[in-house]
């Protein structure tokens, strides 16, 4: 396959940025999106020429550590699939891709297709735990929860934190991201005693970070590479609500 | 260098409590004077940060990733050990440690492997307390499956997903510090020294990998909690980050480097598909629970497999270990699939995979219950082959996935430089010369929860420290030695990247130093290695400067710690003239293929010693002594 690429490409975080064409050429159908990158960059050193940044770690879509929007598609076309994981036999021979990095407010830009995803771990730090500390935690079968519970719970927590349901979303909301979390412990019974504070606080720190508020586009679950459901972020919405209304916290 | 492991006295059963009650307190008020160091973020080392921090210590915490979530104990798929016995099988911390020393092939040291069997029931209450969505059955009690090497059923899981749900877990427990004010986090740093004052680890240099400043940090104490080498073949489950630099650095410092020729060779990964790989996927071993693995009995039997007869398959691992069937450790499982495919028998269109068949099961369970257990696993495979395992066998190749060696280091897990502990994967310690399937998050947890809170606070207590100052000359030396060698990486402007010398790297080293060693290929290894490292030093190219984000420099520093590393690792598998776990040296098997030990003359733990780039370096020993579980050929038939 050949492909032609337009790729954002910007030196810094204050410098201008803009879309570059780039050939990429014998791309096998077989390759991972990123892995054709990894080739256009092996090219773009041997010419001597600053290759493309892009954030990417695990490589088999669980790190969160990768990201992109692909022909204006957070993660790209694919359903429930991370970047790491989209195949080029997605594309057709002789296509154009636009390549260009997560965009929020909240997701400073670093260099070229990478940005900085850290307000995600202070949202996290205003509340995503439970207070135990090591060594304090009673026997482990000691709570009771059940098979369809736990399953819920998973469902919830099996976001990877990459940031494409900001990026997917037109008011840069961290909706489904905070609403992932706060489900998960709210389901269970270890997240109880801290669920109101829980609920109050994430949706603060949200706010400070500068994330938009969610108006039900629902891009967010289409976009998550975990299909994480905006289910969520009604069960989110009620805890918000119910810690307004019925908690001192 | 005499080596002190500093095994405490006594039966096995109370070294531990003993120990702990023996070591040095650090009083409540005190513990917030010590600053910690700790390099890595997997679950050894957030679970030791967010440990101490509760505790009271300072905690610095640095990681190569943009947040510390994203370290690679993310990617364990299949489980965690621990001897809890719920199904009430027969399990104990006895048969744990038991099958540990055992699926080690006898190279571990008895009481830290006791100590983590004992410790592997409170991990997890520890993470069912933080909310980690482990699998439930109906009536709301926990759930369990089988692994490799054991004959209970003992793993904990979620899903396919149980790294990531327990590093969460564990990232939960730092980020609530982080906020607290107990650590401060450092996210895109690399630490590329380590600064030794006085004869203690007292502080590191890092690169900020956004900015590219480096800048020095102090410390009481330093933890490296980085992970394994796994990389060094190139092609690996590994993440692309994943490598040995902060570990080699401290080698090149004084501490041991111990056992590197034990790398693990995960038997069910999915096969190479062509030379743009950048890594190799695995398909966790809890697949074996209910797969089962076979091949053609004919070589060069093209025929697709839904039309090959029952009568014509070999499923070759029920048929030699009927005991233990698929679930054969890994070592064992992943050699007997070289085997077939160096036997012809090898199917796919390169021939080298064998099938992992889930038809039996599918039709036993129904497709509904597969997909619940493995469903996120499968959905994985067909996004990368185009083939449906529900309705084909899989294809499985072994593939490099763990190292159980490390930096050396004692019961109270630090290295041979006072105030260096290391945790984890990086250390050597736990697993012998093969690690069982789900051990490795039972260790990280371990080390990070249970044991470098009680052993980290006995040499604080125990150690007269001087005013430090990262103004000071030692911390000033290793700044400048970061820069001349970045100055050097950036200056060649040869003509080749990083990432192709890797490969390279990565080839001669699968090639003969992967499966099947040979003195021969292990001789040829060394002579192409030192050619390789002097080729990179004169004909590497990076591009951009040191003052920017660059992921090329950052790989060309990898890369070059890489060139160095293999080196010993293949003198340290050239100089063990005996087959254990997953080394493999073909001249020592037992007539059915099995490894054959030389209990005799290798039942030591090889601790290396640095003496410069390309010198032999100097071999330690650490007797192995066994006085719990008797010395025998393993068996799994």
């Amino acid at each position: 396959m050949n492909i032609t690429l337009k790729v954002w490409r910007q030196k810094g975080p204050n410098n201008a940025g803009r879309l570059v064409e780039y050939a990429a050429k014998d791309v096998s159908p077989d390759m991972s999106f990123l892995e054709m990158l990894d080739v256009v960059n092996e090219g773009l050193i041997k010419r001597g020429e600053d290759p493309i940044a892009f954030d990417s770690d695990c490589r088999e879509g669980i790190c969160g550590m990768c990201s992109l929007v692909i022909n204006g598609q957070a993660h790209g076309p694919e359903r429930g699939t991370a970047t790491c994981q989209l195949h080029m036999r997605t594309f057709s021979d002789g296509e154009t891709i636009t390549v260009e990095p997560f965009r929020a407010r909240a997701f400073p830009p670093i260099k070229d297709l990478t940005v900085d995803r850290s307000a995600f771990d202070r949202v996290m730090q205003a509340g995503g735990f439970v207070s135990v500390n090591t060594g304090n935690a009673p026997e482990a079968n000691s709570n009771l929860i059940s098979h369809h519970t736990a399953e819920k719970a998973m469902d919830a927590a099996a976001c990877i934190g990459c940031g494409a349901c900001v990026a997917a979303c037109p008011n840069a909301s961290a909706m489904l991201f905070v609403a992932a979390k706060v489900s998960q412990l709210a389901l269970l019974p270890q997240g109880q005693p801290e669920r109101a504070k829980r609920a109050l606080s994430m949706r603060k720190a949200m706010d400070e970070e500068g994330f938009g508020n969610c108006s039900n586009e629902y891009a967010c679950e289409a976009a998550c590479p975990k299909e994480i459901k905006v289910s969520n972020i009604a069960r989110f919405n009620r805890e918000h609500l119910r810690a307004g209304v019925c908690s001192d916290e | 260098m005499k080596l002190d492991s500093k095994v405490p006295e006594g039966p096995i059963e109370t070294k531990w409590n003993n120990h702990k009650f023996n070591l040095k307190l650090v009083n409540p008020a005190n513990k917030r004077k010590y600053e910690v160091l700790v390099v890595g973020t997997g679950l050894a080392g957030s679970s030791a940060a967010a440990s101490l921090a509760e505790l009271g210590y300072n905690v610095k915490v640095f990681c190569i990733q943009d947040s510390p979530r994203r370290a690679h104990s993310i990617a364990a798929q299949g489980g965690i050990n621990a001897a809890k016995n719920y199904p009430n099988d027969g399990d104990s911390v006895w048969r744990l440690f038991y099958d540990t020393v055992k699926g080690g092939d006898f190279r571990a040291r008895e009481a830290n492997v006791y100590r983590l069997a004992q410790v592997s029931a409170n991990i997890i209450d520890q993470c069912v307390a933080q909310g980690v969505p482990f699998a439930r059955e109906y009536g709301g009690t926990l759930s369990n499956r089988s692994f490799g090497g054991a004959q209970v059923s003992r793993t904990f899981y979620a899903r396919g997903q149980t790294g990531q749900q327990l590093l969460l877990g564990a990232y939960s427990s730092l980020m609530r510090q982080v906020g607290l004010g107990s650590v401060q986090m450092y996210p895109r740093r690399e630490m590329l020294e380590l600064v030794v004052v006085d004869g203690q680890a007292r502080g590191i240099v890092c690169r900020n990998l956004e900015t590219g400043a480096s800048k020095s940090y102090a410390g009481h104490a330093v933890l490296l909690c980085t992970g394994g080498y796994g990389n060094v073949f190139y092609l690996s489950t590994n993440a692309a980050s994943c490598n040995v630099s902060a570990t080699w650095r401290a080698h090149k410092h004084g501490a041991l480097f111990a056992n590197p020729c034990y790398t693990q060779i995960h038997p069910t990964c999915i096969p190479v598909s062509g030379d743009h790989q950048s890594k190799l996927t695995l398909m966790s071993e809890s697949l074996r629970n209910d797969g089962r693995v076979w091949v053609p009995k004919k070589k060069g039997d093209k025929r697709s497999p839904e039309t090959i007869p029952e009568a014509e398959r070999d499923y070759y691992l029920e048929r030699k270990y009927p005991s233990f069937g698929n679930l054969v450790p890994r070592d064992v499982a992943s050699r007997n699939a070289k085997s077939m495919i160096d036997e012809g028998k090898g199917v796919g269109e390169t021939g080298l995979s064998v099938y992992l068949d889930l038809a039996d099961a599918i039709a036993r369970l129904g497709e509904g219950a597969i997909r619940e257990k493995y469903g996120n696993l499968l959905d994985m495979y067909q996004h990368i082959t185009d083939e449906d395992p529900y309705k084909v066998p899989m294809r499985i190749y072994p593939a490099v996935h763990y190292t159980m060696g490390g930096l050396w280091v004692d019961y109270n897990l630090m290295t041979t430089i006072p105030g260096l502990f290391c945790l984890g994967e990086a250390n050597f310690s736990d697993h012998g010369a093969n690690r069982l399937g789900a051990s490795a998050l039972m260790q990280g947890l371990a080390d990070g929860y249970f044991v470098i809170p009680a052993t980290l606070g006995g040499y604080l207590a125990s150690t007269k420290f001087g005013k430090i100052d990262i103004e000071s000359k030692p911390f000033k030396d290793q700044e400048k030695a970061v820069s001349e060698r970045t100055a050097k990486l950036l200056g060649i402007n040869g003509k080749r990247t990083p990432s192709e010398f890797h490969k390279e790297l990565g080839k001669i080293m699968w090639d003969k130093c992967g499966m099947g060693r040979t003195e021969k290929g292990l001789k040829e290894a060394i002579a192409e290695i030192t050619a390789l490292r002097n080729e990179f030093w004169k004909d590497v190219k990076v591009t951009a400067s040191n003052a920017e984000f660059n992921q090329t420099l950052e790989r060309a520093g990898r890369v070059a710690d890489y060139l160095e590393f293999a080196e010993l690792l293949v003198r340290d598998a050239l100089h063990r003239k005996e087959s254990c776990g997953g080394h493999f040296r073909e001249e020592y098997q037992t007539p059915d293929g099995e490894a054959k030990r030389d209990d005799e003359n290798f039942s030591y733990v090889a601790a290396w010693e640095f003496k410069g780039v390309g010198a032999e370096p100097v071999l330690n020993k650490e007797p192995l002594t066994f006085d719990n579980v008797h010395l025998a050929q393993r068996s799994y038939a």
